[in-house]
């Protein structure tokens, strides 16, 4: 037994654990200065949303150390469970959820809202790890790609009729460890095409797009003017780009409903009202510009005492990092992101077992997809689609959910010599 | 298995670039911009400004002309007011309900949490009554501050007005004044803006997201206190300036009177003015409108911008320049048969003085005298037209020396300057063979030289000085030290020795202290008053009435100019009109009668406003007498006014004017 629990100590990787909780510091003392007001209140105040905060805190890190408790063939044996219950929450959300802010997205359980959105992730990445790492599934074949394209679907369309975009679009981060498993790269590039296509279509004038992809393919075509067939290929992939865009943009028109057409081009940035999120991204920037280089210190930050940036405890936490801190204090928290996420890539290919691999990269490009919008629409150069910073975003579920997503992969890492 | 590995760097790489993506856009925003740091600063830090009182401005005793008085504006902030009795405060303040609403509405559109003004100025009777029972009034406040007061409502032209601050003067003062800012828009007030305005202090707020104040910045290390403005003592008397208007009452026309030795201005009086009090408080917008419509146009500054032709007054000026140039001695006679003769041509003068000397000459204001001297210093470099026009040249220049043709360069805005003819000028006008005959009439101050009343209590200043002035001002001295610029200090030399003043001077002081006189009115018991009158044509109606002078002979105290509109020959209002303000500066006090019978109280009352055509609010119409030819100063009884010509209260001159 003792060897068990010295080995167990071992095998963990404490620095991600360490990285974590540096993480999830920096998020409460953000939220503090965010919420507490040093001229109203002198004690600490554990109903406000920083005291709140510190119970989430500790209670996740409760959560991943009991996670690190478990069998490592738990996770693998249960993920359909898993995944089904998440479900399950998906769609009772819908029936018996609350409605903040025109999402139906939380269950109410006592004093706290629980929103199934953020535990339906790891549902995912442990069902598709479970799939993928199943005797004889190869990527490149139609009908794997089919099933794992429905695991992923089926929580997004369940999570549209909230409908919660932000966290729906969360879910493409999945496309990544498909690819590290075999998934062609040129599915990948067809799709980000065609979701780049689809924007472009929408404010750049048809005639100067068509003539770009007609550059584009002339261009390709020219490179593979010995080989035939190869320029055969590429006319008929620029002529079905072309194709494409008057699909798209008949789509849009005609088939989209306004109020679905408003919500593509909210997401896109289209349409910036100055009052909702527009208002938000320009307060937003003004408060990190105002921290400069070096930050105006904790609790000094005007933009962040005095209430000028909305939401800035949840959605636009990272302002607060900027203004307070400065860029030195947005670098050091981006190159935390950097390393944890390279780190658990590194993890997950040390793995012995697929089902370790798959699950590393997902939650790596979940993470990364968190923290490349959230950071993005708070400095204006992604859409405000309303998705929290990974461990330091006000929020329980969402500092539960990712914390259960990383501590079952620091298990699985820790087990990787055993099979599972 | 190998190649899919190689995948990894892929999405690494992907996660590397993306992040440095985030973190090029962050440095530009921090780092590179500073727009956002300025954003931030209009976001949460407003600067709030601390109001120092006004300079105090105060006569030449020290008595004071303009000073500040608290009022009270309520305030309101609109979040912060519970359910009150609205008919109790709406019957304080003087309002109805309708208006309450209105002004409730409007202060709700400005702000919820800011306080606005609700109602500007109340009395202090009113802030007594409100003070009271501000606790029922919850949301309401009362603020103090300070607007203009005027002891004596005197001199509006003098010390001007002030009133909030138009977008042109924003830019000027580069962002001293804000919006709402009071300044000083004429007169005193304006010229001396600076010094009286003092320097704001400026508190930085920090405020919230809501626009309320949060406290200080930086616990108020960059704050700055205010800095009251400064005393500002002008040169004016205040009960010389008093006894002036009163005396101009009902009249149109000017006095300046000047300090010779300092060019102190001691009575700067344009008439009609207007009450300054009336530029101050609620009903300004009102009163404003109509004083500026007034048809006699009480906010044009006479003494700095009427325009006359000086006409006898200028005699001893072109006595001076012919002495000075040798053309003529004290003692060098000429005959006036009752005309000049120049050429085929014959200029009447009023009188036949037969032969007569410089002394008489100005005494008995003799044009044939003048005219004879004015031919003479014009063909003195021979008859032709080019030598004529290079002596007139000369002459000009002389004349300018006195300070005519252009502006003195007084402290007060909106000084005119009066053009002077050049000989090229008149070349313009005239094509090249003019000569003196063509323009005789500037030779009695007559024609093309005109003169802003203030030049010519100045050209009495230089002969009381004998030969020199100071530039004429307002303002003895600024602040404490009682500074002021030294131009003012510097002495200005005409280029006439002392001696040739003499016996102008002689001709003065017979002017008014012998029978043979044109300007007996003004004699004054126990002083010797130098002076001369003139008589300006006025073709829109009666000539006007002017006089300048000194006193006393030696030493002399005051120099002084009277031009009163529409007033007859020079005798008829001038002259006395000067004799009452010097008197009253030499001896402090009015004593009797004038040489005429007349007392001070009857000038007062004497109404001379013009009858208006139309109310024209910038032009004077008069109705043009073409039976008037009266080109000269005369001692004969002026001619009654038909009465149509005059207001119905106009007293006509008085009869016995002609008593010596």
């Amino acid at each position: 037994m003792q060897q068990q629990n010295s080995r167990f100590f071992f095998n963990v990787d404490w620095i991600t654990i360490l990285i974590y909780m540096a993480l999830c510091a920096i998020g409460f003392v953000n939220i503090f200065s965010v919420r507490f007001d040093p001229d109203t209140s002198t004690a600490f105040n554990f109903s406000d949303e920083y005291g709140k905060q510190l119970i989430f805190v500790i209670s996740a890190l409760i959560l991943g150390l009991s996670i690190l408790l478990l069998d490592a063939k738990f996770f693998s044996v249960f993920a359909p469970i898993v995944y089904g219950i998440t479900i399950i929450m998906l769609m009772a959300v819908l029936v018996v959820g609350r409605n903040v802010g025109g999402n139906q997205a939380w269950i109410p359980i006592g004093s706290f809202r629980l929103q199934p959105s953020e535990f339906a992730k790891f549902g995912t990445a442990l069902l598709l790890a479970r799939y993928i790492s199943s005797f004889n599934v190869k990527l490149n074949t139609l009908k794997p790609i089919l099933i794992c394209a429905a695991i992923i679907i089926l929580p997004m369309a369940l999570i549209m009729l909230q409908p919660d975009a932000g966290s729906m679009l969360v879910f493409l981060s999945f496309m990544f460890p498909l690819y590290r498993e075999g998934l062609p790269g040129n599915l990948l590039i067809i799709f980000w095409g065609a979701v780049l296509l689809f924007i472009l279509n929408l404010f750049v004038a048809p005639a100067m797009l068509i003539f770009a992809i007609l550059a584009i393919g002339a261009l390709f075509a020219y490179n593979a003017r010995k080989k035939i067939r190869r320029v055969v290929n590429i006319g008929i992939i620029t002529i079905a780009a072309i194709a494409y865009l008057f699909v798209a943009k008949f789509v849009f028109e005609n088939v989209l409903k306004p109020h679905q057409r408003t919500r593509i081009e909210l997401i896109l940035g289209l349409t910036t009202d100055n009052r909702g999120a527009g208002y938000n991204v320009r307060q937003s920037k003004i408060a990190i510009g105002a921290g400069q280089l070096t930050g105006r210190g904790f609790l000094e930050g005007t933009q962040t005492k005095f209430g000028y940036v909305p939401a800035q405890s949840t959605d636009f936490i990272f302002s607060t990092i900027g203004e307070e801190w400065g860029f030195i204090g947005c670098f050091v928290v981006i190159g935390l992101y950097c390393f944890l996420l390279l780190r658990i890539i590194n993890m997950a290919e040390r793995q012995r077992s697929a089902f370790s691999r798959v699950y590393g990269y997902s939650i790596a490009c979940i993470l990364f997809f968190h923290v490349f919008i959230n950071v993005g629409m708070t400095i204006g150069i992604m859409p405000v689609i309303g998705i929290p910073l990974p461990f330091i975003s006000y929020g329980g579920s969402s500092l539960w959910s990712f914390t259960i997503l990383l501590f079952i992969f620091l298990k699985l890492d820790s087990n990787r010599m055993g099979f599972i | 298995m190998d190649q899919l590995f190689n995948r990894k760097y892929i999405i690494q790489g992907l996660f590397v670039l993306l992040a440095l993506i985030l973190l090029g856009r962050l440095f530009y925003i921090q780092v590179a911009s500073d727009k956002y740091f300025l954003d931030a600063n209009n976001n949460a830090l407003k600067k709030q400004f601390i109001y120092p009182a006004r300079g105090v401005i105060v006569d030449r005793n020290g008595k004071v002309l303009a000073q500040n008085q608290p009022t009270y504006d309520l305030m309101v902030t609109p979040n912060e007011v519970k359910p009150f009795d609205t008919l109790s405060l709406c019957r304080i303040i003087g309002i109805d309900m309708t208006e309450f609403r209105e002004k409730f509405r409007k202060a709700k559109v400005y702000s919820r949490y800011q306080a606005s003004i609700f109602q500007k100025l109340l009395s202090v009777e009113t802030y007594a009554t409100l003070q009271e029972r501000m606790a029922n009034y919850k949301g309401f406040d009362v603020q103090k501050r300070t607007i203009r007061y005027y002891p004596d409502s005197i001199s509006g032209q003098l010390l001007g007005y002030i009133k909030e601050v138009n977008q042109r003067e924003i830019e000027k003062y580069q962002g001293y004044y804000r919006p709402g800012d009071y300044i000083g828009k004429s007169g005193l007030e304006k010229q001396y803006e600076v010094d009286l305005r003092g320097q704001k202090g400026i508190k930085r707020i920090l405020y919230n997201v809501h626009n309320v104040a949060q406290g200080s910045y930086a616990e108020g290390r960059f704050d700055s206190l205010a800095v009251a403005g400064e005393q500002l003592t002008t040169t004016i008397d205040v009960e010389l300036q008093k006894l002036g208007e009163q005396l101009l009452a009902n009249k149109l026309g000017s006095i300046v009177a000047i300090e010779p030795s300092t060019g102190e201005i001691l009575a700067f009086v344009s008439s009609p003015g207007y009450d300054p009090n009336k530029m101050v408080g609620r009903e300004t917008g009102k009163n404003y409108q109509q004083i500026s419509s007034n048809p006699y146009r009480p906010l044009f500054v006479r003494p700095i911008k009427g325009r006359y032709s000086p006409g006898s007054a200028f005699k001893p000026l072109d006595a001076l320049i012919a002495l000075q140039d040798g053309v003529i001695d004290p003692n060098t006679t000429f005959n006036c048969p009752g005309y000049y003769q120049a050429g085929n041509r014959r200029f009447k003068c009023e009188h036949v003085d037969g032969n007569i000397a410089l002394r008489k000459g100005i005494a008995r204001s003799c044009n044939t005298y003048f005219w004879t001297i004015f031919a003479k210093m014009m063909v003195k470099k021979g008859l032709k037209s080019q030598n004529q026009h290079k002596a007139y040249d000369e002459w000009q220049e002389k004349v300018r020396k006195f300070g005519i043709g252009d502006t003195l360069g007084i402290d007060f805005p909106g000084e005119s300057a009066y053009k002077l003819f050049t000989a090229d000028d008149y070349t313009k006008r005239y094509s090249k063979y003019w000569g003196y005959t063509t323009i005789l009439s500037v030779g009695i101050g007559q024609g093309e030289v005109t003169t802003t009343p203030l030049q010519m209590a100045n050209i009495m200043a230089i002969i009381a000085n004998r030969g020199y002035y100071v530039k004429p001002h307002l303002v003895k001295g600024i602040g404490n030290d009682k500074h002021i610029d030294n131009k003012y200090k510097e002495k200005h030399y005409v280029g006439i020795d002392a001696k040739y003043f003499e016996p102008v001077i002689d001709g003065m002081q017979d002017a008014v202290n012998t029978s043979i006189g044109t300007a007996t009115e003004s004699r004054i018991p126990g002083v010797l008053m130098c002076g001369k009158t003139g008589t300006v044509q006025n073709v829109h109606g009666k000539n006007h009435s002017v006089f300048i002078g000194f006193a006393p002979r030696e030493n002399p105290k005051i120099a002084i100019a009277v031009i009163v509109e529409n007033g007859g020959y020079g005798g008829a209002y001038a002259a006395p009109i000067a004799s009452f303000i010097t008197e009253k500066y030499l001896t402090d006090s009015l004593k009797g009668r004038r040489i005429n019978g007349a007392t001070v109280e009857q000038y007062k009352a004497d109404n001379l406003l013009p009858v208006l055509k139309d109310k024209l609010p910038t032009k004077l119409k008069l109705k043009v007498d073409s039976s008037k030819v009266d080109t000269t100063k005369q001692k004969a009884p002026i001619k009654p006014v038909p009465a149509k010509q005059l207001n119905q209260n106009a007293i006509l001159p008085r009869k016995n004017a002609t008593a010596k």
